[in-house]
């Protein structure tokens, strides 16, 4: 790990002005910039601790009935606030289906936000990656590519965005309120994160110095939590991340879809909203074909990257199965193990 | 109770008191309290930080490192290159034995392999010494890297494994398969893997001139301290190496390595303490592995389901640099009983770490090909598995034709069965789901490992105050040696188990062989049982020989040791303790030693197996393609259970790593590079807690008189055996998909479901 | 840069000057106060070996920069018996051989802790298994993990029910 500067703000005006400043990065929990570090993946000159700064640690209910989620919430805090399980159920499934408990108690709301892609040329740093060198090319392209991009991936960029957690966040149109050098803005979700094309070096629109002070989920928000999931296909049963995961999230009024939701997670570089998909659920009956008609929109753009057709075919599935879930409605309680596909395993058998 | 004869009666044929026992581990209080001290614990005054940088290719040569860079970071203290070392008494080329393996010692530029030590940083802290060895930013000049079961040229090794024939036979397979009423034939693939214990290899070196002190986990202390012996030229009583614990080893903390070696270069480099840890993604490289295997099975039944013929061929690959090649076509030596077998081997040579020892060597491997064909020619027959299984029933080694020193294999299968619930299973894949409807699918699979033995030495005293002493230079590295062997001493040295000291772990004890091929309970604990006789009869001697002693003449008649007493065979009324007789000869102690070692005449006369039958039920999503193992039934028979308690965890590790390598382990090669790219414990995926069902043990009574003096045939490999191949029997019952190449996958199922 | 700190570790308080701010909670326990009990399996949050308690919840301690953690309170594998009384969970792990090397149980004791005080899996084998899946074990000593997580609680539930009633 490369000497830093370490530096402790006490107020959001100083974090924005000392990370303004070339080479610096925000620390958080330091669950993924730590490990970025040690693998030398990121080599920053200084470290802006926003860990101390106040009020950004607190979950609010606004006059309007939106949630307001402070950066610093720990994912964990978040998954287990028994309000916010039963408004948001499928972000609570989705947060405590990423990582592993350890993980999700340091690990913050804004920082799992800005967590970087798990592609291993990416952190392999003798590979070429323009991701983590801009212009050095890219060894996924004709490498070992089987969980890699399916849909928004450019020739020069494969990688998928890892985390759980702003899957559904991303369906549920959440807000993310950002202090820079020019003041507060707020941006949606779907907005923060890029597709690679000619410049995926860059994760988000971030600008240098901008700070994540909250994430905020908007009062329609709250909806969808009587027909709500998220859907993780994982290598082991927990622990892992996913092969491509979705979330899903549904209206049902008079048996018919008034709303859909839906996005689908580990299939490209940012939380994939598959707009499409929900247009074609509206005002219809829930029904397999439907559903059916729906993952095929949703995956109408899709294309391997490489060793990874068979993730095309998977999302379709999931994105059936996480709608039909969701239609079924949410269960009382969270799984427990969530987001899996053994989350409602039981022990009759029938032969 | 343990008793002792002055004549030659076998030993399995008594009960001790502590041998057979559940004892809990003796070490659990200091391993729950984090006061077990592991190598990369101890600190010694002075010490200094070694880390290790390694090479991005994994052919070539280096051509620059920018050394300057490195020292001047704060608080590096040197950088050991292969310019500026210090010398070795020998080349680390040169093979003085079979256990010596080639290592890199910086004695060279050229680089064979991806994650090859290349140079060490050494530094006032740990940080400082890592950022120095990223500081030196290696230039290098790369060659094409061999890679995969494909590169180059194939031939036959020598040998496989250690010192097996390359290829075996009996009976005419051609003939046998042109005979046969049904045949199959298949090809699997097994990935490479990495032993992955969860304590990286580490080493705290510190000389005071020509001595050497060494912490370090090692599952060989004596081949280890001969190897730095020989290569420090230096002699090995100058070398004290503690190993108390190791935090695993399964194979790869065997045989001194690379980087071991490093950290005793450095701490003479710098005339300093040194502490040299490996990083995780350092440990896929120098430290072995698994070898991937592709292996092709030809089977031929007659019309009743009899085998006519099975031919088991595999390709293995082995380091450019030096050999070990992966015996995987062994497993079907012993398990079926078909009157033609052959089994082969070839290899390539890659850009690789050289392989080794990993938990099963060529059992694993083989065991997971040979029950997935054994499975598939069963179904071919139209007969269930486990009837098929029984229909083959070796009674007799079948590469060998010599009989088996004990097999309760059919009591596996019949038991194990019944746990189970076995005779419920529908014959027909994809016939079973649960109320989620997920598909349930059972498989099975046969477990077998070699009953072998080394050679290992004890040392036992009895003091003047009635206690005792044994010493073995023995290691534990999970299975509780710490506990079963300590059990075994009590029982030879006919004392309660807080009575007697017992010493392990040091290099300064005697030699007790290596903790590997399953073996080491049997030889250490026959070394035990062979010292505390020695011991108890000399003690003896000096009772039957005092005319005070209530045992005066009872040479003849012979004694029992118990409870710190002699006694009398022909009159237990008659006895004294092992204070009184020591205090009356005026003795502080009476010692003697015993030797563990294989019995050749055994070994010509009888195969030497210990066997084992498991069950599998899996789930498998049928849209999704995720699977789950959701019960595991394993019976196994293996001789003398020294300690139920330990023996049922071992077997339950055996059991998980078997699901393991069905279901998730793998390394990824780079098909360019040769570099892993999941050298990590995130993306090599080992099993979590979650992905471990409710597993059943059942331990089969088995008694060996043939084996070794204590009847023990080993545990610590065979819960892969059999498991592996019950999964993925499981996973193909469930859903109708044969697959053979492992992992399996989830687009493999997906692609057919 | 110097930056001075204080922890406490352990029930005790600790006043530190740190030479260095890239110095993890894990090395400094590790190497500068010499608490070894900790292991250091991955140093990447991938196993768990690591895990200690900071302000009561489990974290890896491997990726967490001591010098962030200024006054937080640390509760380490040494601290969790009363001398020679061990804490249920250790006389758990005993009785249920909750490991074999060893060298994953400090870091599953302190999860095993964690997981009790968040109170997520109670006794459901199920969540159990779930929440304790951030702690590799390769020697494979699952079932007797959740075996002996089970009997902790079982006799904690006791504990409390006797207190209150």
């Amino acid at each position: 790990m490369k000497p830093f500067d370490y530096v402790r703000p006490t107020t959001v005006e100083e974090a924005v002005a000392a990370a303004a400043q070339p080479g610096a990065v925000y620390l958080a929990a330091g669950t993924n910039l730590l490990d970025l570090m040690k693998g030398n993946i990121s080599r920053p000159d200084r470290l802006v601790d926003v860990t101390h700064l106040g009020g950004l640690d607190r979950i609010e209910h606004l006059p309007d009935g939106a949630l307001r989620i402070g950066a610093l919430v720990r994912n964990a805090d978040l998954a287990h606030d028994a309000e916010f399980v039963r408004s948001y159920p499928a972000v609570a499934e989705a947060l405590l289906s990423g990582a592993s408990a350890q993980l999700r108690n340091a690990a913050t709301v804004g920082g799992n936000l800005l967590q970087r892609t798990r592609c291993a040329y990416f952190y392999d740093t003798a590979s070429r990656c323009n991701k983590r060198a801009a212009g050095s090319g890219c060894d996924a392209r004709d490498g070992e590519n089987r969980s890699h991009a399916v849909l928004g991936w450019s020739d020069s960029c494969i990688a998928t965005h890892p985390s759980d957690f702003c899957v559904p966040l991303v369906a549920l149109d959440a807000v993310v309120e950002i202090e820079g050098s020019n003041g507060r803005r707020e941006i949606v979700l779907d907005e923060l994160h890029r597709l690679p094309g000619d410049t995926p070096a860059r994760d988000s629109t971030l600008e240098p110095g901008d700070l994540i002070v909250a994430v905020r989920l908007p009062p329609a928000a709250r909806g969808f939590a009587a027909h709500a999931g998220y859907l993780k296909v994982r290598e082991r049963t927990s622990y892992a991340f996913a092969v491509v995961s979705a979330a899903a999230a549904l209206q049902i009024e008079n048996g018919k879809i008034k709303q859909a939701r839906l996005a689908l997670g580990g299939v490209a570089a940012k939380p994939w909203r598959a707009r499409t998909a929900e247009d074609v659920l509206r005002d219809v009956a829930p029904t397999a074909d439907a559903f059916q008609e729906a993952a095929w929109r949703a995956l109408g753009d899709a294309k391997p990257s490489g060793d990874n057709a068979f993730k095309i075919e998977l999302a379709r599935r999931i994105v059936v199965r996480a709608l039909t879930l969701a239609a079924a409605g949410t269960p009382a309680r969270l799984p427990p193990l969530p987001a899996s596909p053994f989350a409602s395993t039981s022990g009759a058998l029938h032969v | 109770m343990s008793e002792l004869n002055l004549t030659s009666a076998p030993a399995h044929l008594r009960h001790g008191s502590n041998i057979g026992q559940p004892l809990t581990r003796r070490d659990g209080i200091l391993k729950v309290k984090g006061q077990a001290t592991y190598a990369a614990d101890n600190h010694p005054p002075g010490m200094l930080f070694a880390v290790m940088a390694v090479s991005s290719i994994a052919r070539g040569r280096v051509t620059s490192l920018d050394v300057t860079a490195a020292r001047r970071h704060p608080g590096v203290v040197d950088v050991m290159t292969s310019d500026h070392k210090p010398p070795l008494a020998i080349d680390p080329e040169i093979k003085t034995n079979p256990f010596v393996f080639r290592m890199e010692a910086l004695h060279s530029d050229e680089v064979r392999y991806a994650n090859q030590p290349i140079a060490v940083v050494i530094a006032e802290t740990l940080e400082a010494a890592t950022e120095g060895a990223a500081l030196l930013a290696p230039h290098y000049e790369t060659l094409p890297a061999l890679i995969g079961l494909d590169a180059g040229d194939s031939f036959v090794p020598p040998v496989v494994g250690v010192g097996n024939p390359t290829e075996n036979h009996r009976g005419d397979v051609e003939a046998g398969l042109a005979s046969a009423e049904k045949r199959i034939e298949a090809v699997y693939e097994t990935p490479p893997q990495y032993h992955n214990a969860m304590e990286p290899h580490a080493i705290v070196a510190a000389w005071d001139g020509d001595k050497l002190s060494v912490d370090m986990p090692t599952q060989g202390l004596f081949l280890s301290r001969a190897r730095i012996a020989e290569l420090f030229g230096i002699a090995p009583d100058k070398i004290h190496i503690r190993s108390p614990f190791l935090g695993g080893g399964f194979g790869s903390k065997g045989l001194m390595s690379g980087p071991p070696t490093l950290g005793i270069m450095a701490a003479k480099l710098v005339g300093r303490p040194v502490k040299l840890v490996l990083r995780r993604e350092q440990m896929y490289g120098p430290v072995g592995h698994r070898a991937p295997t592709r292996q092709r099975l030809r089977m031929g039944t007659d019309g009743e389901g009899r085998l006519t013929a099975l031919d088991h061929h595999a390709r293995t690959v082995s380091s450019t640099f030096d050999d070990f090649y992966e015996p995987a076509a062994d497993a079907s030596h012993t398990l079926y009983a078909a009157p033609a077998i052959r089994t082969s081997h070839d290899a390539v040579r890659v850009n690789t770490g050289t392989p080794l020892f990993m938990r099963a060597p060529g059992e694993a491997t083989g065991s997971i090909a040979l029950e997935s064909a054994i499975d598939e020619m069963a179904w071919a027959c139209g007969i269930d598995p486990l009837a098929f299984r029984l229909k083959n029933y070796a009674e007799v080694e079948p590469i060998t034709g010599k009989p088996f020193s004990s097999k309760a294999l059919r009591a596996c299968y019949e038991q194990g069965a019944a746990r189970f619930g076995w005779a419920k299973r529908p014959l027909q894949p994809w016939q079973m789901r649960d109320d989620a409807g997920l598909l349930v699918g059972w498989g099975m699979g046969t477990a077998t490992f070699p009953a072998l033995m080394f050679q290992a030495e004890a040392r036992a005293a009895i003091r003047r105050d009635g206690t005792g002493v044994m010493e073995i230079g023995a290691h534990d590295m999970g299975q509780g040696a710490w506990t079963a062997l300590a059990q075994i001493a009590a029982d030879g040295l006919g004392l309660d188990i807080d009575r007697v000291e017992f010493k392990a772990g040091t290099s300064d004890l005697p030699d007790a062989g290596i903790a590997g091929g399953s073996a080491h309970t049997a030889t250490a604990g026959a070394a035990i049982h062979t010292a505390g006789a020695a011991v108890i009869a000399k003690l003896a001697d000096l009772a039957a020989n005092d005319e005070r002693s209530p045992l005066f003449g009872a040479g003849n008649a012979g004694v029992i040791a118990r409870s710190g007493k002699l006694f009398r065979r022909d009159d237990e009324s008659r006895g004294e303790s092992y204070a009184e007789i020591l205090a009356r000869a005026g003795l502080a102690e009476v010692e003697a030693r015993g030797t563990g070692a294989p019995n050749p005449a055994s070994m010509e006369e009888y195969a030497m197996h210990a066997h084992g039958a498991v069950f599998a039920e899996v789930k498998v999503d049928p849209e999704l393609g995720q699977v789950r193992v959701t019960r595991m039934v394993g019976a196994f028979a293996a001789g003398r259970i020294v300690n139920p308690h330990l023996v049922k965890s071992q077997l339950f590790g055996g059991m998980i790593w078997g699901m393991s390598f069905a279901l998730h382990e793998e390394a990824i090669t780079d098909r360019r590079s040769g570099r892993i790219m999941n050298a990590n414990l995130a993306e090599y995926h080992i099993p979590v807690n979650a992905d471990v069902p409710p597993l059943d043990v059942i331990t089969v009574e088995e008694h060996d008189p043939h084996v070794n003096a204590l009847g023990i045939k080993g545990v610590g490999e065979i819960g892969i055996t059999g498991s592996a191949g019950a999964v993925a029997n499981a996973v193909w019952h469930a859903t109708g998909v044969r697959v053979r190449r492992f992992p399996i996958r989830i687009e493999e199922l997906l692609t057919q479901l | 840069m110097n930056h001075s700190i204080s922890l406490t570790v352990n029930g005790a308080r600790r006043d530190f000057v740190l030479d260095d701010p890239r110095v993890t909670l894990l090395d400094l326990l590790r190497e500068r106060l010499h608490l070894t009990g900790t292991k250091k399996g991955c140093d990447r949050g991938q196993c768990g070996a690591c895990t200690i308690l900071v302000d009561g919840k489990r974290i890896n301690s491997c990726l967490a920069l001591a010098i962030s953690h200024d006054g937080a309170d640390i509760l380490t594998i040494e601290g969790v018996a009363h001398g020679d009384q061990l804490h249920p969970v250790q006389a758990a792990f005993i009785a249920h051989d909750g490991f074999q090397c060893g060298f994953c149980t400090p870091g599953q004791i302190m999860s095993a802790i964690g997981m009790m005080r968040e109170g997520q899996a109670g006794n459901d084998p199920e969540r159990i298994r779930e929440c304790m899946s951030g702690n590799l074990c390769r020697c494979g000593a699952y079932a007797g993990i959740v075996d002996a997580v089970l009997e902790a609680q079982g006799r904690m539930d006791e504990t409390n029910q006797r207190r209150s009633a």
